[in-house]
């Protein structure tokens, strides 16, 4: 009912939004942040939009992680009514921009000084040719592995740096009784697992090549062997009863004590938080074993719209999300941390100012990668043509040679 | 005027709904096909490209499964559910008591939503919730039924899903045709001495053959676009090894953004219906010399 007077009350306002000339900034956001903590850091920024006299209008698309939206937003495009800005990712971003419906937000990148404030490769992203297209909302690390404290300490187990180190771990915790591994069999689990197993076994370098340029020599070699074999071992260290799933409920299992360890983003942090335990002392975050530094960046995609209110709302709302303020804000309800690096990190957690200061480091040294699983490395259907042979190989008896040869044709036949 | 209405009314009653189907049905149909030969990723390209998505369906080991699974769970999905329909409206029409109450306790499942089936099996058959943990519990420690989780038997998870949702409403439809036998010829079978299971086998059964061409074409139809059975009963898992032609279409065109590639699969989903009902609508619709 509510929704419904919104929505008159909203389209009644945009229609004498445009008989007058300049009726202040205008902006139509369309997102899928529509559960409790999401909305409430979504609030966030609309309620700055409205102090700084713009109109927002809210398009909320539940559904499918996203799939419901970018549905929604092929039916807006087609019909040539694109909204403002959209939350949007990745090379996503870039294959918008070919159909030719991206604006060109560099007036405000400019006089933000947006260059200076993101690490490069992030900014990278958010650029389309030579063009700002996109502003950044926050930074997910993937490669965190999660622990559950006082397990580690009966066990005497320290946190693994290596993949060796977890194995060992883990032979002790099965024997210990302990599932070693909570881990939900969903093909996105599955290849969130795997891309940080080839990041520890490869190094970033061989990460770049194998799961961001697709080149073929690498995706076939020994070290991609070495990563399935890897999969294979950790696929004896999860429970009979993963299949299905979903990660919240893996986290549970870690924060309960039936499992040791998780791996996944840091947005299992907020499942932590949300139950009352203190990082450090309940729970211990690391990063996956080996080096480097996978980062999943949510971001608004600002589409051309006709009209001075619109544009000048799309300016406004560009300098709002990169703004000191909202990316504090927001970050601390999500359980990110900004994509600006010069936001005091004092109020965040300990597990987000490690992430903060590994992201600086790994940007130095160039080992900040774009997370493959999560859609920031390649176009939909070449990761999804990767994550069928993950999720084939984990979920059955497939050797890694076979599951090898079966990557480098489904990569070839996804082009 | 009047006649002349007399003539056209039907004409012009009929021709909305006609022309609504030529778009919405035809139309479209003629617009995947078109994109089928494109190359369209994001959004839809109308540069025709010939059939390299064609072979790309084919090359992709995914599709392989999603097509294999189509003739396993609809060989078994259609065939169980036949048998097991005419099984329980033979019995059932043993002139038995309550039948009124049995028959809408096996139609029922018919009532419910695939959505609602798929969940409620999920539960049933999760290894470390339903069926094994119960009889586990019961003191029976070995007892393994783990198929949802296991890759090279969860499509037959899908099947007895299927199979309990469908097998009723098949009943019923067997059940009006055995009612529909003329019931002289039975009783003078009787009065010959001639065994209850001949009457079946050698009477009733042959004389219901368009029931089971009906009830065939239904069961068919429901396996091809068998949809939200799988999504709501394994998500296509464990890996995709429960993945059916229309969840990869779904996964192509709406998670993966890979047009060609879904109207592909969706042109080889209609080659497969239009294999089976094709002959049966030519054996509906051909001049009867009887």
């Amino acid at each position: 009912m509510t929704f419904r007077f919104a929505l008159a009350a909203s389209t009644a306002l945009s229609v004498l939004g445009s008989a007058a000339a300049f009726a202040g900034p205008q902006a139509e956001v369309l997102h899928w942040w529509t559960s409790g903590g999401e909305a409430k850091s979504v609030a966030v920024l609309q309620q700055e939009f409205a102090e700084n006299g713009g109109t927002w209008t809210d398009m909320p698309v539940a559904g499918g992680g996203g799939d419901a939206a970018m549905t929604a937003l092929r039916a807006r495009v087609l019909s040539g009514n694109a909204p403002t800005a959209v939350q949007l990712k990745g090379p996503a971003i870039q294959e918008w921009y070919d159909e030719g419906v991206l604006a060109d937000i560099s007036g405000v990148a400019k006089a933000e000084g947006w260059e200076n404030l993101l690490p490069a490769s992030i900014a990278g992203h958010m650029k389309c040719g030579d063009t700002w297209c996109a502003a950044p909302v926050n930074v997910h690390r993937v490669d965190w592995i999660w622990a559950n404290a006082s397990i580690l300490a009966q066990n005497g187990i320290e946190m693994p740096t290596t993949w060796d180190e977890f194995n060992a771990a883990a032979e002790k915790l099965q024997a210990a009784g302990i599932i070693p591994l909570a881990h939900g069999g969903q093909a996105w689990q599955d290849a969130t697992l795997f891309e940080t197993v080839v990041l520890g076994i490869g190094g970033p370098a061989f990460f770049q090549k194998a799961l961001v340029d697709l080149d073929e020599s690498a995706l076939k070699s020994d070290t991609m062997v070495a990563a399935f074999d890897q999969m294979r071992t950790l696929r004896g260290y999860v429970d009979a009863n993963f299949s299905g799933r979903d990660w919240n409920l893996a986290t549970a299992m870690v924060m309960n004590g039936e499992a040791a360890f998780q791996v996944m983003g840091d947005w299992a942090k907020g499942e932590f938080l949300a139950a009352g335990k203190v990082p450090g002392q309940d729970f211990l975050c690391a990063s996956t074993p080996g080096e480097g530094y996978l980062y999943n960046v949510d971001s608004f995609a600002m589409f051309k719209v006709a009209g001075d209110d619109n544009v000048a709302g799309q300016d406004l709302l560009a300098k709002l999300i990169m703004g000191k303020n909202f990316q504090k804000v927001f970050n601390m309800n999500k359980g990110s941390i900004p994509a600006r690096t010069d936001v005091a990190l004092d109020a965040f957690d300990s597990c987000a100012q490690l992430s903060a200061a590994d992201m600086a480091a790994s940007s130095a040294s160039g080992s900040l990668l774009p997370s493959y699983a999560h859609g920031m490395a390649l176009y939909g259907p070449q990761s999804g043509a990767i994550t069928d042979v993950v999720t084939a190989h984990f979920n059955s008896e497939m050797s890694s040679a076979d599951a090898v040869a079966m990557l480098v044709a489904a990569v070839a036949n996804s082009r | 005027m009047t006649r002349w209405l007399e003539h056209h009314l039907p004409k012009a009653v009929l021709a909305p709904s006609f022309l609504a189907v030529l778009v919405f049905v035809y139309g479209f149909i003629g617009w995947t096909a078109w994109v089928s030969l494109t190359r369209s990723k994001l959004m839809p390209r109308y540069e025709i490209d010939g059939f390299g998505q064609f072979v790309r369906l084919f090359a992709s080991p995914r599709w392989d499964t999603a097509f294999g699974n189509l003739f396993i769970f609809g060989l078994l999905f259609v065939v169980i559910s036949l048998v097991l329909g005419l099984l329980l409206a033979i019995l059932l029409d043993q002139r038995i008591r309550v039948e009124g109450v049995i028959r809408t306790i096996y139609l029922y499942p018919m009532a419910l939503s695939l959505i609602v089936t798929g969940t409620a099996w999920k539960w049933v058959l999760n290894p470390g919730l339903g069926l094994e943990a119960v009889v586990r519990g019961w003191g029976f420690e070995n007892f393994r039924f783990d198929w949802l989780v296991n890759s090279d038997m969860a499509i037959y998870t899908v099947v007895i899903a299927g199979v309990w949702q469908a097998s009723g409403f098949v009943m019923a439809l067997f059940l009006a045709g055995l009612r529909s036998v003329d019931q002289e010829i039975i009783r003078a079978a009787e009065v010959d001495g001639i065994p209850t299971y001949r009457i079946y086998s050698a009477i009733i059964i042959p004389s219901m053959a368009p029931i089971f061409m009906s009830a065939f074409i239904v069961l068919t139809h429901l396996a091809i676009k068998s949809f939200d059975l799988v999504i709501a009963l394994t998500g296509g898992g464990p890996g995709y090894a429960t993945d059916l032609p229309a969840t990869y279409m779904y996964a192509m065109a709406f998670s993966r953004g890979d047009i060609g590639q879904a109207a592909a699969s969706a042109m080889v989903m209609m080659a497969v219906v239009f294999a089976i009902v094709v002959p049966y609508l030519y054996s509906e619709l051909r001049p009867r010399h009887d």
